[in-house]
């Protein structure tokens, strides 16, 4: 079926396999009775199970936690960050603030959009090698068709979360997965090529660490969504506390133009 | 104080003698806004200004004029204008409720990541008939934070035949100036649909005309999603008038229900 008839089998009614609630009564989770199956759970397994279907042990979402937990930097100058403070500075609400930060955090050289592309390369890399690919082949044809994602990062290549969440695998006895195993593995072999530059990178570990416990790449893209949300607020908060407007005022000098002379205007009106 | 600045080629002020926070003057691309651009300027000329760095002719800024209007209000059904209504029906805010025809109406099928895509079709096909049906035929394999592109950008996926809507929006643009693509696709329609096996939709025709305005793919997606704005906004608010109570809270059939079966 396709055409106007395929949108008219979908009108006017929702067929879900996800939940619904009946107010007054009940609410379904993804085939569970949400409050009598999960009224005691832990909200990051509910989180990953809305996300996957899947159930997950308490070792493997404590390790989600520690995910989030170590990228939790209330560092207004950040990009998203700055955007969840400017909202208090002018005195927008903090659901605004934080869901626009949010939204920014899905971006290209950090957050969601790095991570998705370093969990693809871990998932092809692992499919290569699988294939009986040698690995150092693999990565030196990639060095020469793309970019890595998961190594590098600008102003300082070593990453401070890293000796953390590494710590925190093997106490929880999640280091043992072959992709963690193997991004490794890849940062000695772009060491020993001469990218030294190219340090593992928390996108990498991260990405390596959910590929070991089964994450598809938008489950994982999905799963990192609110990955830096607990850094936010405290950004939020001390902004409104200031004075209304005074994060990073821009006096008029404060802009560097490098555009077009002063010239007149010709009204196109005629 | 430090030497952090912002850099920009589109906009300059000056300060006010006794506050270099207040405005004295501002210059947009070197033209003085409030000094004689107001009351002179069209909007449309303030807008392709602001993306272009140069003033529209007077056919440009029509064509854009012409434009604005088709894409003003997507109407009700539209998904980005039924998610502002969740927005006003519910009682949230103004700028939520933007959000969401803005998070809505970005996307892949009918948003604004469907007429950057159409648009980059433009620069990759042009005029060329084969060079379409050779695109129409590429699968996306580059993964992305957006999903993977389900049908050729800027055609109705679900569609019969074009619409008069989009048929009235390309004639009437085409006949505005200089229009290389809205013109061949007027002339061109009928072989391109056939070659796509789809008919044109409203958001091929917007990124045929960003296209001839001289937009490039990025530019031509902010200007969608902005454009759009004006109909969401009107919508919500007109929906926060008449309540939940009128607004439509489908019937669910819910497979893997835990009670099924069970007594109520």
């Amino acid at each position: 079926m396709n055409g106007p008839k395929l949108l008219a089998e979908h009108t006017g009614i929702l067929r879900s396999k996800v939940g619904a609630c009946w107010p007054g009564t009940r609410a379904v989770f993804r085939g569970h009775d949400l409050h009598q199956d999960f009224h005691d759970s832990d909200w990051m397994a509910l989180y990953i199970f809305g996300i996957t279907g899947r159930h997950y042990t308490p070792e493997q979402v404590r390790l989600l936690h520690g995910i989030w937990v170590l990228t939790s930097y209330p560092d207004t100058r950040i990009w998203n960050n700055r955007v969840a403070a400017l909202a208090g500075s002018s005195r927008s609400t903090p659901t605004l603030g934080l869901s626009a930060a949010l939204a920014v955090s899905d971006a290209r050289i950090y957050g969601g959009g790095s991570g998705l592309r370093a969990i693809d390369f871990f998932l092809r890399t692992a499919k290569a090698r699988a294939s009986g690919q040698k690995l150092r082949d693999f990565i030196v044809e990639e060095l020469k068709s793309t970019y890595i994602y998961g190594y590098g990062r600008p102003i300082d290549s070593r990453d401070e979360r890293l000796p953390w969440l590494t710590r925190l695998a093997g106490e929880l006895g999640l280091n043992q997965g072959p992709h963690f195993k193997m991004a490794f593995e890849i940062e000695n072999i772009l060491q020993k090529l001469g990218k030294t530059n190219l340090r593992m990178n928390y996108a990498g570990l991260i990405a390596a660490l959910a590929a070991d416990l089964g994450l598809t790449p938008r489950e994982f893209h999905i799963f990192i969504m609110p990955m830096f949300l607990a850094g936010m607020p405290p950004c939020w908060l001390e902004a409104a506390e200031k004075p209304e407007g005074a994060l990073f005022p821009t006096p008029c000098d404060g802009i560097a133009y490098e555009g077009l002379p002063t010239r007149p205007w010709r009204s196109r009106i005629t | 104080m430090n030497a952090e600045k912002i850099h920009t080629r589109i906009w300059r002020e000056e300060p006010e003698p006794d506050n270099p926070f207040a405005t004295r003057a501002a210059f947009c691309h070197g033209y003085d806004v409030y000094g004689e651009m107001l009351g002179q300027a069209r909007w449309v000329e303030m807008l392709y200004l602001l993306f272009r760095s140069e003033t529209p002719s007077a056919s440009q800024a029509d064509l854009l004029e012409a434009l604005a209007v088709a894409l003003a209000n997507p109407g009700p059904r539209d998904a980005s204008v039924h998610a502002a209504m969740c927005g006003g029906v519910g009682g949230s805010g103004a700028a939520a409720s933007l959000i969401a025809a803005l998070s809505v109406g970005a996307g892949r099928y009918r948003g604004a990541r469907e007429v950057f895509d159409a648009m980059n079709a433009w620069e990759s096909c042009g005029t060329d008939l084969n060079a379409w049906d050779a695109y129409s035929q590429i699968q996306d394999h580059e993964l992305d934070s957006w999903p993977r592109h389900e049908h050729p950008p800027g055609f109705d996926p679900h569609g019969v035949s074009t619409a008069t809507s989009v048929c009235q929006l390309l004639e009437t643009l085409a006949r505005i100036g200089v229009t290389p693509r809205l013109c061949w696709l007027v002339l061109h329609r009928h072989e391109l649909e056939k070659t796509v096996g789809l008919p044109l939709d409203l958001g091929g025709v917007a990124a045929a005309a960003f296209a001839d305005l001289g937009f490039s793919p990025n530019e031509g997606e902010m200007l969608y999603l902005l454009l759009r704005l004006p109909g969401a906004a009107a919508h919500a608010l007109e929906q926060a008038g008449y309540g939940y109570k009128r607004f439509p809270f489908y019937p669910v059939e819910l497979a893997d229900d835990p009670a099924a079966g069970a007594l109520p």
